[in-house]
């Protein structure tokens, strides 16, 4: 059984500079494979190269060496793309066609039997959110709802796999919540989901298994859960109605206390401080623990942790793809 | 083919919905305005004055058609991104553009057909309205059937035009293309003065030149047969239809080039 998404050693070189001699490596040799069925999160900062690598899978751009499949066909082949849907990263459609002519018009496109078209995309525009305005002309659309319109189409055919560029980008907060949970229903279908992000909260929302991208190279890959960057490294607790003495005598055990009111405060403690220890000890003064969450790096602490320590940040990337072609 | 047509289809669509068509009614206005005021100002000229006028106007209008849309075919999806959308469908490259093209191609035949239409319209109603003695004087009849040859030979020439913005646009600039596409229609007009060029020069390498140029761009003043028809010379069958064949076989090669540089494009 082959893989839904195969990606080997994908490297992606553009040419710089007025005699275009220089090379600007955007992605060096990334290595994935994606289970048919996963929800696969790839993340990074901007320009780590995700978008680079959704084009060469869908050969809007031809990669420098290196080579991948989707459904087991090479990318680009005619029979992988029916069975595949996009959404480009802040996409743009024709101003003068409504969302429905746009979604009829793909679907001519994608060869979808007449008598089922007009269903299938009522149906899709009705589950993005799009109402009424469905047949004004897509130039009075906002950038949420062209953002819906977006996931519409990339749905037309039903596809075995999605490719979703920051597919929360420009959506309102319901909007951002009705997307979670039309990926999880694809999910649960059986489709294979495959979208960048720059949000950790989206991918420990949604995936299985993510890859971080950093500066066109693969920073790091698995579970998130078991990604050492992303393990917990201490808890925070809101507590209420805590005693100006209880807190004296918690404070020593905490890394930090801030106060956020009368009363309540935010304690940051060690991951060696078992949080099933504390909170009898915190609830036997009177206090009331509001929430507990662990405290984790964010997407941002770990780039920038990897961006300092190996120096590999876009602008390193190209001062090294530059170094490879001289 | 069936994405060729939709994607041609499309192509028609955007153009009507971006008013092409106001040119049309230009075109009429102009075309009706200008035969009541030379029918006044002329003696015997009108009919002859009002179909170079018309045939003149057919070509410059699908010129503006074919340069300012057809440059705008293939850069406009590019620049404002909705071809990524579009390109990850089960379409290649090739038949995009071939859509693009079949597409425009459409529209030039609608205004084409239109103006050919107001043009009998006008030359039928001064037919009408003018004295049998009068009209004994005319080199040619009012309305024409001869005019459809000239007509026939701007459209294949728009065809060409057409089909040079839409080449140039694959890999340039919407400025670069339009400049390039007017400079190469210029030039082709002019094309059988290069022909000439080894009997006015001196320099065997001018002379070269001037005869590779020749047979490399477009000989645009082939499609012109609008004097022989206004003034009621015949235009034979056979040079119609070898000319056609000219431009046909320039128009594949045009696209087959387009099709080759855009399918191995980055869109970045």
């Amino acid at each position: 059984m082959f893989p839904a998404i195969l990606i080997e050693d994908l490297t992606k070189d553009y040419p710089v500079g007025f005699w275009r001699r220089r090379h600007y490596r955007a992605l060096d040799r990334l290595s994935l494979s994606i289970e048919a069925g996963e929800v696969f999160g790839f993340l990074g900062p901007n320009g780590a190269g995700k978008t680079t690598t959704l084009k060469l899978l869908m050969q809007l751009i031809f990669p420098t060496s290196g080579r991948a499949e989707i459904l087991g066909r090479p990318i680009g082949h005619v029979d992988a793309r029916r069975r595949i849907g996009y959404l480009p990263e802040n996409p743009y459609f024709y101003d003068y066609l409504t969302a429905e002519e746009l979604l009829t018009y793909f679907a001519q496109l994608l060869d979808v039997p007449t008598a089922a078209r007009r269903k299938r995309v009522a149906g899709l525009l009705d589950r993005v959110g799009i109402g009424r305005e469905r047949r004004f002309q897509l130039r009075k659309f906002s950038k949420g709802m062209i953002q819906r319109v977006g996931i519409a189409q990339a749905l037309l055919n039903e596809p075995d796999v999605l490719f979703l560029d920051e597919p929360m980008s420009g959506l309102d907060p319901l909007g951002r919540r009705d997307v979670r949970s039309l990926i999880l229903e694809l999910r649960d279908q059986g489709r294979t989901v495959f979208f960048s992000s720059h949000i950790l909260a989206d991918a420990e929302a949604l995936c299985g298994r993510v890859a971080v991208v950093a500066g066109g190279r693969l920073a790091a890959e698995g579970r998130l859960s078991e990604l050492a960057e992303f393990t917990a490294r201490g808890w925070e607790l809101v507590v209420a109605n805590l005693a100006p003495e209880a807190l004296e005598r918690l404070r020593p055990l905490a890394t930090r206390v801030t106060e956020i009111g009368t009363g309540r405060y935010t304690l940051e403690l060690p991951l060696t401080q078992a949080p099933e220890r504390i909170i009898p000890e915190i609830a036997s003064t009177g206090a009331t623990v509001v929430s507990m969450n662990p405290v984790r790096e964010t997407l941002e602490d770990f780039f920038i942790q990897r961006i300092t320590e190996a120096g590999t940040g876009a602008r390193g990337a190209m001062a090294e793809g530059e170094h490879a072609r001289r | 083919m069936r994405a060729v047509r939709h994607i041609a289809l499309n192509v028609f669509r955007e153009s009507i919905r971006d008013r092409v068509p106001y040119n049309l009614v230009l075109f009429a206005v102009l075309l009706i305005g200008s035969s009541f005021l030379l029918a006044q100002l002329t003696a015997g000229q009108d009919v002859k004055i009002i179909k170079d006028l018309s045939l003149a106007a057919a070509s410059i209008f699908g010129l503006f058609i074919a340069i300012f849309i057809g440059i705008g075919l293939v850069s406009k999806e590019v620049e404002r991104r909705s071809i990524y959308s579009l390109l990850a469908k089960p379409i290649s490259r090739p038949q995009f553009i071939a859509g693009k093209y079949a597409g425009l191609v459409l529209t030039l035949a609608v205004n084409v057909a239109v103006m050919t239409v107001a043009m009998y319209a006008v030359l039928g109603y001064l037919t009408w309205i003018e004295s049998p003695d009068f009209k004994a004087s005319w080199e040619a009849p009012g309305p024409d059937p001869a005019l459809l040859k000239a007509m026939f030979l701007i459209f294949i020439e728009l065809m060409l035009v057409t089909a040079l913005a839409l080449f140039f646009s694959t890999f340039s600039s919407p400025l670069l293309s339009a400049a390039l596409t007017f400079g190469l229609y210029v030039a082709g007009n002019f094309n059988t003065e290069l022909r000439n060029f080894e009997h006015v020069v001196d320099s065997p390498a001018a002379a070269w030149g001037a005869r590779v140029l020749y047979h490399v761009l477009p000989d645009l003043s082939a499609f012109d047969v609008k004097t022989q028809v206004v003034h009621g010379f015949p235009v034979a069958a056979g040079y119609l239809w070898s000319t056609a064949a000219y431009g046909a076989a320039y128009i594949a090669a045009l696209l087959l080039a387009a099709m080759y540089i855009f399918s191995r494009r980055d869109f970045k």
